[in-house]
């Protein structure tokens, strides 16, 4: 059986401001698949839902698990205040990952934007591939782009234009002359709208990861629904649940 | 030690179930919680037609709880009684479907089609969800119209039927009672309580409904008055539910008069709380020397 379970904090740092860089040690990393995502509980009762966070990476020994979240509100205010040693309930793995077979020996776009970087990295570390990783920030606080160097090339957009191409990742990819037969994305809504108008002009596949205000995680509560071009397997409505279902869908199939 | 309990003569093995939506129809907990540990599973509301819900954001976080506007998107009786009875007939637990609608005809249609299922135990009838424009609360919000459709689902269900109570009424004793005059077996209560959140940064509303239901542990103390009241003003059995996080919370609601309890939106903060109130109310027992639960029901001095 499954179980909310007690992970031990093995390190954390701010990397960017508001951006934090946490590992926890849990046995959930054995399992844990590049696009997948952990609920993590706050300590104060306050706060009760867990809080929906995507894998950033999961070490060699596949003993601890990497997350690199933003402070959006008190959930993760109070995870910021973790140090090492202190613990922290997480559940999961939860939702689907990204499908590595698709993009296998082909040439694919890691495309991520803002807090949606962080799950490309399992992806870089697993996806064997002709990889370009795209990254794009608000301005010149990276934070990851070095990780990510190490499993192929990596092209960086700022809104602000102080650090690689001036404007999002779309920019980054026709700067560079880029081209690509698969791409995996994740970020925010209006980037991942223009991913897949972008692939549909190319003619190849987007899996893209969403995220929507959830409850349970677990396919349960019916809160984090995405319009689908095909009947949902839950409920038949054309409603399928990010958390289950996805959180990562063929752009195709969902309507955003 | 006996946990057992009777509900219109249906025998529960422990007096803990699921809160209608916060437990799918089992499937999803399946992999967190023995269902056979359960005295019965409670379903997702479930229509005639299959129901789309609410545009998202459907779900926000306040205070001790969460607002809900899910808007009870639900697959229709049809796929539920090819997919989701036989999956629940697999395990050691009392079936109760939870059923919906937008016109009394709508309801009558689903308990129709319940009464030929043999597995199902009971019927819970939802005229309290406050997320649907037509039907569902306007039954429920109104003493005639709470026993207008009670008369009538009384007439067509097999199963004996609970009517599951909305808290937005002004006196829930006069509902209570209504229910009973109908002829309804039980009554469960509190629904959600509706409530509304804004945020303030990008100052529009957090859910996309506007309005949404209040559940979780702060309206505990609401819920546990509601029971308390419904269960003097009645002699049919009450199942009580509203924020039950630990076995200490669900043996308040017995004490205050409640024969079962429900546990909701804990479901989704810890998918283990069934199971976990059910331990606790067995060690409760056990500390203070009680036989049989049922000697506590309405045991508050």
């Amino acid at each position: 059986m499954k179980e909310k379970t007690t992970a031990k904090v093995l390190s954390q740092r701010e990397i960017a401001p508001r951006i934090y860089d946490l590992w926890l040690e849990s046995g959930l990393a054995a399992q844990a698949k590049p696009g997948q995502f952990i609920g993590v509980y706050p300590k104060n009762a306050a706060t009760l839902l867990p809080r929906p966070i995507s894998i950033c990476e999961v070490n060699g020994e596949r003993t601890a698990l990497r997350i690199v979240y933003r402070i959006a509100g008190k959930g993760t205010a109070e995870f910021s205040t973790l140090k090492e040693n202190d613990s922290i309930d997480i559940l999961g793995t939860l939702g689907n990952g990204f499908p590595l077979e698709a993009g296998r020996g082909k040439r694919c776009f890691l495309m991520g934007g803002g807090i949606g970087i962080p799950p490309m990295l399992q992806l870089a570390r697993e996806l064997e591939a002709d990889k370009s990783m795209i990254m794009g920030y608000r301005d010149g606080n990276l934070f990851l782009a070095e990780d990510f160097g190490k499993y192929g090339r990596v092209y960086v957009a700022t809104e602000d234009g102080s650090r690689g191409t001036k404007g999002n990742v779309l920019d980054a990819i026709e700067e560079n002359g880029l081209k690509a037969d698969v791409i995996y994305a994740c970020g925010p809504m209006p980037m991942l709208r223009a991913v897949k108008e972008y692939a549909r002009r190319q003619g190849i596949r987007a899996y893209i990861s969403l995220e929507e205000h959830m409850a349970c995680g677990v396919g349960a509560c019916l809160g984090c629904v995405v319009k689908t071009k095909e009947v949902d397997r839950h409920s038949h409505v054309h409603n399928a649940r990010i958390c289950t279902d996805g959180p990562v869908f063929d752009a195709e199939e969902v309507d955003i | 030690m006996n946990t057992q309990v009777n509900i219109a003569g249906v025998s529960l093995k422990n007096p803990v179930m699921t809160g209608s939506g916060t437990f799918g129809s089992g499937m999803e907990y399946g992999e967190f919680v023995d269902l056979s540990r359960l005295g019965a599973v409670v379903t997702k509301g479930v229509a005639n037609m299959p129901w789309p819900g609410n545009p998202t954001p459907r779900v926000a976080e306040v205070y001790g709880g969460m607002l809900n506007a899910i808007g009870l998107q639900n697959p229709g009786i049809d796929v539920f009684l090819e997919r989701d009875i036989p999956f629940l007939k697999q395990f050691d637990t009392k079936i109760i479907v939870n059923v919906c609608g937008k016109t009394v005809e709508d309801y009558l249609e689903v308990v129709e089609k319940l009464a030929q299922e043999s597995a199902v135990s009971m019927l819970e009838i939802n005229v309290s969800c406050p997320n649907v424009k037509e039907g569902a609360i306007a039954f429920g919000q109104k003493a005639e119209a709470l026993y207008h459709i009670t008369e009538q689902i009384r007439k067509k269900a097999r199963q004996p039927i609970i009517m599951k109570l909305s808290p937005n009424v002004t006196d829930i004793a006069e509902m209570a009672r209504a229910a009973e005059a109908a002829g309804a077996d039980a009554l469960s209560l509190i629904n959600t309580l509706t409530g509304m959140k804004i945020d303030i940064h990008r100052r529009c509303f957090a859910l996309a409904n506007k309005t949404g239901g209040m559940s979780g542990p702060a309206i505990k103390p609401v819920a546990v008055r509601m029971v308390y009241q419904a269960a003097h003003a009645v002699k049919i059995p009450v199942i009580g539910m509203g924020g039950i996080a630990t076995a200490e919370d669900a043996i308040e609601f017995i004490l205050a008069g409640a024969t079962a309890v429900s546990v909701g939106a804990m479901n989704f903060v810890d998918p283990c709380t069934t199971v976990k109130v059910i331990e606790g109310i067995e060690a409760y027992m056990r500390d203070y020397h009680v036989e049989k639960i049922t000697d506590l029901i309405g045991a508050v001095e």
